[in-house]
């Protein structure tokens, strides 16, 4: 290991070089084994490919939309990595790579992108809750059940194993929703077993940054009362490091910290979205030589922890599941129209019953060629 | 049997519900040591410890989003709304979240939340304290919505409420919190979601919940000195909407007013018009005709009487209905 240059951030927490340096930090490190590191990689690989795949079935007409995740996987990687198995994430509709490390099959993720289902994972099982659509509102939800996590004393035991600690997703476009400062509020006060972890990707469809804070999002932290840091969101190693101490710091009862994840979307806000129209080339250039998959390989190669013979077995494993997804997409049946009725009600209502029926009828009249 | 106001009989059936599940929990502004504005929850906090009572910051989006957190806890959180002009800043969390999340995760995450809300006018407050927003809430699937309106109804629809798996939106007359009745705490009570004929009659049916049930049912007792018949329904529920009940009392009457503080522009009333127009149109003698709110921001309070229907509109309305 070298002691490299700085990062040009000063308050950057980085680890891993975009050359694939390991750098130190006195509040935060990691010590993994090989295979750790190599898995690390391997969830990169995979993530990036689930998402390749996605976007390559909306563009055939596959999906009705995906929100693509390009360049974010260290970000969605590490801290969803850092996640105990006890503790309960509460994404936005990006985080992909969070719901891999939550074992969510990634043919439930494009179920609700094809619009099949509004996502179809059980959230209790995977402790991933279901995608968020409106933006910021999930992460009162995730407050709200840190501070449930309060209530049951499943804090500060002194056992990590044990003790709980929630995560709430979000950007930087929902840093200026009344829900996240509100969010904030309550978790403060409460101090509740939580991380607000905010990818600061850049850009809020056609937002730069800027238009949401005229100071840097994890500062914003200090004035609610607890603290906050940024993390180079594209280095898997200081974002896992930076979650699991905030992750731990919650479970034992220290209160919420805010991370914002510095990091870059590669791609378009989703694939109806057009970048071209609003941002310059050489921004993203850039960006592409911080790649997090770049660096995470070449830290593998100059630790000598990982060979060709490595790569070329994830590469292949990327190519299965990327076979899997496609098929399984494509097999996917559509849904019986009869689940718009059900579920509205724990038990289905007298008026919802009659609308059942009625279609149910006046469909049944189509397959039998009547007349309507 | 013991004399409650409404207020005390609410504030009675959340210490029951309180006391036959530990994972309820209230929550809002000022309902701990000061027991809320309108003493609904007086005594909880000191009874039942801050953990289980507890006071929120001032941000109502918070307390429904922090709840819905708290239910896939586990918990039965149950908040207040210090006044219905108050509830939009949750509006969203209300409708986009709370009253999807049982169908969009196809039944696996259960919403037992209730949402109380002081509504309704005649107190004589300022802006933003007497709005009537029943029909924005009826009108989104996933949400139950109830209104009572007296003692013994409050005392048992709460905790019917409380039970609930179902996210329910809680209407308290607050004109009517110092309303008093005999409470039976042993009492069997009706099911939550069935409307109830209050006072029976033959000639007309007025349809009323919240704070107009006893407006219709002092129209009654006048119309009966001219030889009038008023039959009186209370709806208790209104999503869902117990049709049967409305449907069996207009059968008998052949004519319905339909009678809230509300506006009347796609108010519940409009709403129970079409459905008795689609159910009864050849036996009804009557189009169903409405007194409402009129179609304007509740006025400044010194003029709120000639804004809320009173006896008298409603049976300047009756005789309208029998006229056809």
């Amino acid at each position: 290991m070298t002691v490299a240059q700085p990062a040009a951030d000063p308050h950057l927490i980085q680890l891993l070089t975009p050359e694939g340096e390991r750098l130190h930090h006195p509040d935060y490190d990691v010590d993994l084994t090989d295979e750790e590191y190599r898995s690390l990689y391997r969830d990169l690989v995979l993530v990036r490919r689930i998402d390749v795949e996605a976007t390559a079935l909306q563009r055939q007409g596959e999906l009705g939309i995906w929100a693509a995740l390009l360049g974010q996987e260290a970000a969605q990687v590490g801290s969803g990595r850092a996640l105990r198995p006890q503790d309960f994430a509460f994404p936005t509709y990006r985080e992909h790579g969070v719901a891999w490390c939550r074992d969510v099959d990634p043919l439930k993720l494009l179920g609700l992108f094809r619009g099949a289902t509004n996502g179809d994972w059980d959230p209790e099982e995977t402790r991933f809750a279901l995608y968020t659509i409106v933006i910021g509102s999930q992460t009162l939800h995730a407050t709200g059940y840190a501070m449930g996590v309060t209530k049951d004393g499943a804090v500060g035991s002194g056992d990590v194993l044990k003790d709980e600690a929630v995560i709430a997703y979000f950007g930087d476009g929902a840093s200026s929703q009344g829900d996240v400062n509100e969010a904030f509020v309550w978790a403060s006060v409460y101090n509740a077993p939580i991380v607000f972890f905010c990818q600061n990707n850049q850009w809020g469809i056609s937002t730069p940054a800027a238009t949401q804070s005229r100071i840097p999002l994890y500062k914003r932290a200090e004035g609610f009362g607890f603290p906050g840091v940024r993390v180079d969101g594209n280095d898997v190693l200081a974002t896992y490091a930076v979650t699991r101490q905030a992750l731990d710091s919650a479970r034992t009862g220290q209160g919420p910290t805010l991370i914002e994840a510095f990091t870059y979307r590669m791609g378009a806000h989703t694939t109806s979205d057009d970048p071209t129209r609003y941002r310059l080339s050489s921004e993203l250039e850039a960006w592409k030589l911080k790649d997090p998959l770049e660096r995470m390989k070449a830290f593998l190669f100059k630790q000598q922890v990982a060979d060709a013979s490595f790569i070329e077995a994830v590469e292949g494993e990327a190519d299965a599941l990327a076979s899997r997804i496609r098929k399984g997409c494509l097999e996917m049946p559509d849904p019986s129209p009869m689940v718009m009725f059900d579920q509205v009600y724990e038990e289905m209502t007298p008026l919802l019953r009659t609308q059942a029926e009625e279609f149910a009828t006046y469909h049944a009249g189509f397959a039998q060629g009547g007349a309507h | 049997m013991v004399q409650l106001t409404m207020a005390k009989a609410l504030n009675e059936g959340l210490r029951a519900a309180m006391e036959r599940d530990p994972k309820v929990i209230l929550m809002g502004e000022d309902i701990g040591k000061l027991g809320g504005v309108f003493r609904v929850t007086d005594g909880l906090q000191k009874d039942f410890g801050e953990d289980r009572v507890f006071d929120t910051p001032l941000a109502e989006s918070g307390i429904v989003g922090t709840a819905i957190g708290l239910a896939m806890r586990g918990y039965r959180p149950v908040c207040e709304i210090q006044f219905d002009g108050f509830v939009f800043p949750a509006y969203d969390q209300i409708v986009s979240q709370l009253a999807k999340m049982h169908a969009r995760s196809r039944g696996r995450v259960k919403m037992p939340i209730v949402i109380r809300i002081p509504f309704g006018g005649g107190i004589g407050a300022v802006e933003h304290h007497s709005e009537s927003p029943e029909a924005y809430f009826a009108h989104t699937a996933g949400l139950k919505v109830m209104a009572c309106s007296n003692p013994i109804d409050a005392h048992f629809m709460i905790q019917q409420a409380i039970a609930s798996n179902d996210p329910v939106i809680f209407l308290e007359p607050k004109r009517r919190y110092w309303e008093k009745a005999d409470v039976d705490p042993t009492a069997m009570p009706d099911p939550l979601e069935q409307a109830r004929v209050v006072r029976s009659g033959t000639d007309v049916t007025l349809i009323a919940y919240g704070p107009m049930v006893k407006t219709c049912l002092d129209a009654a007792a006048a119309a009966e000195e001219d030889g009038r018949s008023l039959e009186v329904v209370d709806l208790r529920s209104l999503s869902p909407l117990d049709f049967q009940t409305v449907f069996e009392s207009v059968r008998r009457t052949r004519r319905a007013v339909v009678v809230h503080e509300a506006s009347s522009f796609v108010g519940l009333g409009a709403e129970i018009s079409a459905r008795l127009s689609e159910e009864l149109y050849y036996e009804m003698e009557a189009p169903v005709l409405r007194v409402t709110g009129y179609d304007a921001p509740y006025p400044p309070s010194r003029v709120e009487e000639e804004f809320l229907p009173d006896l008298d509109r409603v049976l300047h309305i009756v005789d309208k209905s029998l006229e056809y």
